[in-house]
């Protein structure tokens, strides 16, 4: 039983985690609000865009955490991820401030589904990181 | 002929001939009509439903009575069922004896046709001669030619030796026949001739040498040509500049072009053929037709199709000998009927042709086909097309030759007759094509049928809907129309069909007569907001079913009253169940705020690039002219600022003896320097506006600022309309380069012509953001391009793109052309003196079901059902992609319903609803024969447009491509037909026109690559794909081409007849003429052609156009009078004139404006604008039609 920088990434992690779990509710709500006519796609738009970089950062913080203390497997199950979120913000639309969406194209819906998809599938990631965090928490601390 | 189109003159017109040849497939006008609408009561439906305003077009109607009354029809030819049998054979291509043998009932009917094309080929013929020979007396012998023509066809496409050989012989004389094999012989030496093919055609060119060595040339010049002629202008002027002695020629070019010619049978007939054999006689006339050899390019396919179409060949060639004879005897003595007919006067003769084609070749498998492949050889007819060379054939007009002209076509009719035979396989057959014609669900080989365009527009196809609503009107189509008349009830339905749903609207179009009312109460479906219509469900008399969520609605006490005849009770007498376009006065409960009165703001670039090109002159004097025309009322603004390096600001206020200028240095920053007076009444401040609008072109004509800081103004304008809305019309002639939003020049000039267009999205979001504030405040901005340079249109049209606006382009304006101020003068008249509707918003309603997928056209789109329209245009059309939510199983029709709310010019608040109904059906052959081609057309370049931002060019160009193989795919799933190639290309008559309209988008200014295009062009098309209307985006896409002898000659006869009552000169109705395909084979140059563009009418002018018609039309007396760029119609005092006024004023009936015409001769350096809208034809870069079918069909499995 240990509290090495092991144990204090994974903690850090599943704090991470947890918010990247509210960002990924957030933006399934968001989008689903848009859907369902409830908002203006530019006000959801102003409050979407902000959220996306640090999401991202936050995700790659945690990652560099796992690869400063070598946790090579949980590295490896992110790494996807990242990639994907590299190849969507060098991808976005034109636009001079920070964010992916669009207001004038958010309401297609192909990019409306799309993005739907991609809230519930990253909930979902992010959720089953999250037990895994936990049991890398309790095995790097359980393990001398 | 009298019957089909009262219009005409009687007797030995020979603009009736042209008409019927124009019909689609070149058969004659009564045989296409029939081919649609095989009863009279069919024909109703499919009558144009134009209104009488509109085009005065003949009923349809009359012209089916032939078809209408077949016991009339003349008996079947004798030869009929001989000959038949003989075609029938080979027909069947791959299996001719086994096909031959089975009863034609058992043959699916795709493949009959085919077969039946020697018929067909003859129809064709007949109605191609018919064509030329009312024009001049030379064409006479054409009716010859147009048989030897299809013998080439026939053979170019098929195996070459046996068919070829078996072919030539048929139409044209048996002599011909001698001929023709033994130049059979002398081609094969042609080292370019590919196949046999290829030797069939040839023989008809060894026959009468300088006749063929023409008609090759004409041919090569229009469309590919090939190794030769790369441009097709430049050919055109060749031919046209230094016309050739046809012999010497002649003999180069047979052995050159004919490969090439050979694959493109339509080019190759074309033109070039008849119009290069002066008047030759019959002999002349025929070789054209041979001319067409098959393409080298398309061996395969021809090897494929070979199998089919050899076996025609021989059984054509053995029937046709007896009718040649035949024929021959009537071109001999033109007025004589032909044979088989029923006697009837020279006009009528068109009619019985009509009646024994339906008898024998229209019943039969597949009389269209059949007619199409005569079409394309018939059509070509005119003489020579840029005809230099035709110098020596008279120039006489049909009017002129009106006995030879009904020779001719005698002489046409009963080769017809002997087509008719071929066609006629089985009883059963002919039953079923009749059904099948009936119920518009017959098919076209398109290979076989060049010619596929319709005399006229085609109608929009007409919805049919359940007994239910069999009375209610459906809305316009005009204002709405789905690319499927037939709804497929599931999408895995829609997917097998490869078709787009989508609907097309153009929701504030003009309407001269829209019901308004006003009530206390809108009755809406209260669950979803579904306005009533005609197509909702009376449960009782106090309910109704609401027809697109199906809830039970009740209705309201004051409903049971009809405000029309003042009577309680009967509520299907309310305008809002009798109409489906209708306008509500809405009450307070539709308004956020008090309607805003009409705002309009003018910014107007002043830097030096906009003041050497001087449209600030024009623009305020059009402004000053039509300032009390602009709608609105007592509380309507308007205001101005102009920009350079800075922002200047015109202060009106009250006291003023003359405007005050303020001028903005602060560009970073902008603000506005007062508060008020900048936005001034212009109804108390209209002497201070004048004044301004004179002064303003003089303050800035000696600035020299290079800056344009269009971003700052914007950002003050918006400042300035933040308070009310309204319109911010932007005048912008440079780069914007100055302040925020400065852009920098992205387009490599030397990369206009690159397979890849870079740069068609913004470069910055500025105005696009700037645009969703505005669209937030309900500001609209259009956008004025009026650029002698790059100015990154791409990016600027990102304030009209997203804020409902419009968006005008003006390329390389300048004062100094007269043509372009006035094109702007009349736009720009339009644009301030339209309609408009403030703060608007439209929302579609679907079916439960169905859902809005994609939006296209100019708006913010707010949610996923309702767009945001700050300003709505009356010229803004709109695209909506259809998807579905779940399938449609259990419904028998569906809904769309547009609803439009708007403030209008007077602040009054309105709503506009339109509502189109659909049935719903599970088969996929109904889907696809439901099709509208245009509405197709129409969304598909909407869809390539956002392909081609989104991914890249070409992408979108291989989706166009990939579109019509699927659908094509499709059908033949559909239609069991047998997989794997053929020698067809098998479409439902619904999409027979998709390949064409196809290649016109692929060589539209939007779409095309190879030819050099500048970005801005190229981008100001795209926008053009995303909001025209469909009508106008048709003509953008595939311009309308008119021969005009027709109305020549009918000015020319009524100038007779109408002597004495010259009061009824004017409601006079005008000859309906023939549309032609876009193809340089149906020029000739004895003959004026008009294109409408949409905003540009082009008139060109042959170069042997009689001195007469001439002096009468244009008023010079000879071509050479014209300059090279010659711009509107002179005014001369003619019945010519005078009816091609009328004519151009009708084609600019249903425009925003009046299009401004031009006049290109034959040599003119201008030509080359003619001649690139010529998308039939092949460029350098670029596919011919026929060769784009062959590519089509080569990839349909």
């Amino acid at each position: 039983m240990a509290f090495n920088f092991t144990a204090f990434t994974y903690i850090v992690a599943l704090i991470g985690d947890a918010f990247l779990i509210f960002f990924a509710i957030f933006h399934v709500i968001a989008f689903d609000e848009l859907k369902t006519d409830y908002k203006n796609p530019i006000d959801q738009c102003n409050s979407l865009n902000p959220l996306v970089l640090p999401e991202y950062l936050l995700h790659i913080f945690l990652n560099l955490l796992f690869l400063f203390c070598g946790e090579w497997f949980s590295l490896c199950i992110n790494i996807p991820l990242i990639a994907y979120h590299i190849w969507r913000y060098k991808n976005r639309p034109v636009m001079s401030g920070p964010g992916l969406y669009d207001p004038t194209t958010v309401l297609k819906t192909d990019t409306l589904s799309r993005n739907m998809r991609e809230g519930w599938i990253k909930l979902a990631v992010y959720l089953i990181s999250f037990f895994y965090y936990i049991y890398g928490m309790v095995y790097s601390l359980i393990s001398t | 002929m009298s019957a089909y189109n009262p219009n005409y003159v009687p007797p030995a017109h020979a603009p009736m001939p042209l008409n019927g040849n124009n019909m689609v497939n070149g058969l004659p006008g009564g045989v296409q009509q029939q081919q649609q609408q095989p009863g009279p009561p069919t024909g109703q439906p499919y009558l144009p439903q134009k209104q009488p305003q509109q085009f005065q077009q003949p009923p349809p109607a009359a012209a089916y009575p032939g078809a209408g009354a077949p016991g009339n029809l003349p008996p079947p030819p004798q030869f009929n069922s001989g000959i038949a049998s003989q075609f029938l054979p080979p027909t069947s291509g791959a299996a001719p004896s086994v096909q031959q043998q089975l009863p034609p009932s058992t043959l699916p009917p795709h493949m009959r046709p085919p077969t039946v094309n020697g018929p067909p080929l003859t129809n064709g013929s007949n109605g191609a001669s018919s064509a030329n020979s009312s024009r001049t007396a030379s064409p006479r012998p054409m009716g010859t030619a147009p048989q030897y023509a299809h013998g080439p066809i026939a053979a170019a496409l098929n195996n070459p030796p046996p068919a070829s050989g078996l072919r030539p012989s048929p139409q044209p004389a048996s002599q011909s026949l001698a001929n023709l094999t033994n130049n059979l012989e002398n081609l094969n030496l042609n080292p370019n001739r590919t196949n046999g093919g290829a030797n069939v055609v040839s023989p008809p060119q060894q026959q009468y040498p300088p006749l063929t060595q023409k008609d090759f040339r004409g041919v090569a010049t229009a469309q590919t040509g090939p190794p030769q002629f790369n441009d097709a202008s430049s050919l055109l002027a060749a031919s046209g500049v230094a016309p050739i002695v046809p012999n010497a020629m002649a003999t180069p070019f047979s052995g050159q072009k004919p490969p090439n010619l050979g694959p493109n049978p339509a080019k190759m007939f074309g033109s070039a053929a008849m119009p290069v054999r002066p008047p030759p006689p019959q002999a002349g006339q025929r070789i054209p037709y041979g001319v067409p050899p098959p393409t080298n390019s398309e061996q395969q396919n021809q090897q494929n199709n070979n199998i089919q179409r050899a076996a025609p060949p021989p059984g054509a060639s053995a029937a046709w000998p007896p009718n040649l004879a035949k024929a021959v005897v009537p071109g001999a003595q033109p007025l004589v009927p032909p044979p088989q007919q029923q006697p009837l006067l020279p006009p009528p003769q068109q009619q019985p042709q009509a009646q024994t084609y339906p008898y024998t070749q229209a019943y039969p498998p597949a009389p269209q086909q059949q007619p199409p492949p005569p079409q394309s050889a018939m059509q070509p007819p005119p003489p020579g097309m840029f005809g230099a060379q035709p110098t020596g054939a008279p120039l006489q007009y049909q009017a002129q030759v009106p006995p030879q002209a009904y020779g001719q076509q005698i002489q046409q009719p009963p080769q017809a007759a002997p087509g008719g035979p071929f066609a006629t396989p089985a009883p059963l057959n002919v039953a079923q094509q009749g059904f099948s014609r009936l119920w518009g669900q017959d098919t076209i080989d398109l290979m076989q049928n060049r010619h596929i365009l319709s005399p006229a527009t085609r109608p929009p196809p007409k919805v049919v809907l359940h007994n239910q609503f069999h009375e209610s009107i459906n809305c316009s189509p005009s204002i709405m129309r789905c690319t499927l008349t037939k709804i497929p009830e599931s999408n895995n339905l829609l997917q097998k069909s490869r078709l787009p749903l989508g609907i097309v609207i153009h929701p504030f179009r003009d309407v001269n007569s829209l019901p308004v009312i006003q009530c206390i109460n809108i009755v809406r479906c209260r669950l979803c907001r579904t306005y009533i219509n005609p197509f909702v469900y009376f449960v009782d008399s106090k309910m109704w079913k609401c027809n697109l969520c199906y809830r039970v609605n009740e209705l309201p006490d004051d409903f049971q009253f009809d405000p029309a005849t003042k009577t309680y009770g009967d509520v299907t007498r309310r305008p809002e169940v009798r109409s489906s376009t209708i306008e509500f006065i809405a009450p307070s409960e539709y308004m956020l705020r008090p309607p805003q009165p009409a705002m309009y703001l003018f910014l107007f670039d002043v830097s030096i690039i906009a003041q050497q090109s001087g449209y600030l002159e024009a623009a305020c004097a059009v402004l000053n002219r039509h300032l009390d025309e602009m709608p609105g009322d007592a509380r309507t603004q308007v205001g101005f600022i102009c920009f350079d390096s800075f922002v200047h600001f015109y202060s009106m206020a009250e006291g003023l003896n003359q405007p005050h200028e303020m001028t903005l240095l602060d560009i970073e920053d902008p603000f506005l320097p007062r508060p008020d007076s900048l936005l001034v009444n212009l109804k108390e401040c209209k002497e201070l506006v004048r004044d301004l609008l004179k002064q303003l072109p003089k303050r800035f004509a000696h600035t020299h600022d290079p800056g344009s800081a269009l971003g700052a103004a914007l950002q003050v304008a918006f400042k300035l309309m933040q308070a009310s809305g309204g319109r911010i019309t932007v005048f912008q002639s440079c780069l914007p380069n100055k302040g925020p939003g400065a852009l920098e020049p992205r387009e490599d000039p030397n990369n206009r012509s690159a397979k890849d267009v870079a740069h068609l999205n913004p470069a910055t979001d500025f105005y696009k953001r700037f645009a969703l504030e505005c669209s937030g405040y309900q500001i609209a901005c259009d956008l004025f391009l009026m650029n002698q340079q790059y100015s990154d249109m791409a990016t600027i049209s990102g304030i009209s793109k997203h804020s409902g606006g419009c968006v005008h382009h003006f390329p390389l304006y300048q004062k100094t052309k007269p043509h372009m101020v006035d094109s702007f003068r009349t736009c720009f008249k339009r644009y301030l003196t339209r309609k408009i509707g403030f703060e608007a918003v439209m929302r579609i309603r679907c079916t439960r079901g169905l859902q809005v997928h994609t939006f296209h056209g100019n708006f913010f789109v707010r949610s996923t059902d309702l767009l945001s329209l700050p300003n709505v245009n009356p010229d803004a059309g709109y695209g909506m992609q259809i998807s579905y939510d779940e399938s449609l199983t259990d419904v028998k029709t569906i809904c769309f319903q547009a609803a439009l709310l708007y403030t209008n010019s007077e602040g009054e608040r309105r709503i506009r609803v339109h509502t189109v109904c659909l049935p719903v059906t599970a088969s996929l052959p109904e889907v696809m024969h439901s099709a509208d081609t245009e509405a197709i057309i129409g969304l598909l370049s909407k869809m390539a447009v956002d392909r081609s931002v989104a991914s890249n060019l070409s992408d979108a160009r291989d989706a166009f491509i990939n579109a019509t193989i699927d659908v094509y795919n499709a059908f033949k799933i559909a239609q069991n037909l047998p997989s794997g190639q053929s020698g067809q290309l098998i479409a439902p008559r619904s999409l027979a026109l998709l390949p064409l309209y196809i290649l016109g988008l692929l060589k539209h200014p939007a779409f095309r690559v190879g030819t050099s295009t500048r970005l801005d062009d190229r981008v100001f098309a795209m926008d053009c794909m995303k909001t025209l209307p469909l009508d106008q985006l048709m003509k953008y896409v595939y311009p309308e081409l008119y021969k005009i002898d027709a109305l020549i000659y009918h000015a020319r006869n009524s100038n007779v007849s109408s002597t004495q009552d010259d009061d009824e000169d004017e409601d006079e109705p005008l000859p309906e003429l023939p549309r032609l395909q876009l193809s340089a084979e149906h020029l000739d140059s004895r003959s004026i052609f008009l294109m409408d563009c949409g905003t540009l009418i082009m008139l060109y002018v042959g170069l042997n156009v009689p001195p007469d018609v001439l002096e009468a039309v244009l008023g010079i007396s000879s071509t050479a009078e014209l300059g090279d760029y010659v711009y509107g119609l002179p005014n001369v005092v003619s019945n010519e004139n005078d009816v091609l006024k009328r004519f151009i004023l009708r084609l600019n009936y249903d425009k925003p404006y009046s299009a401004l015409v031009q006049i290109i001769r034959d040599t003119s350096t201008a030509k080359g604008q003619f001649i690139e809208r010529l998308t039939d034809d092949r460029s350098e870069s670029s596919l011919s039609y026929y060769e784009f079918l062959q590519h089509i069909r080569a990839q349909v499995k």
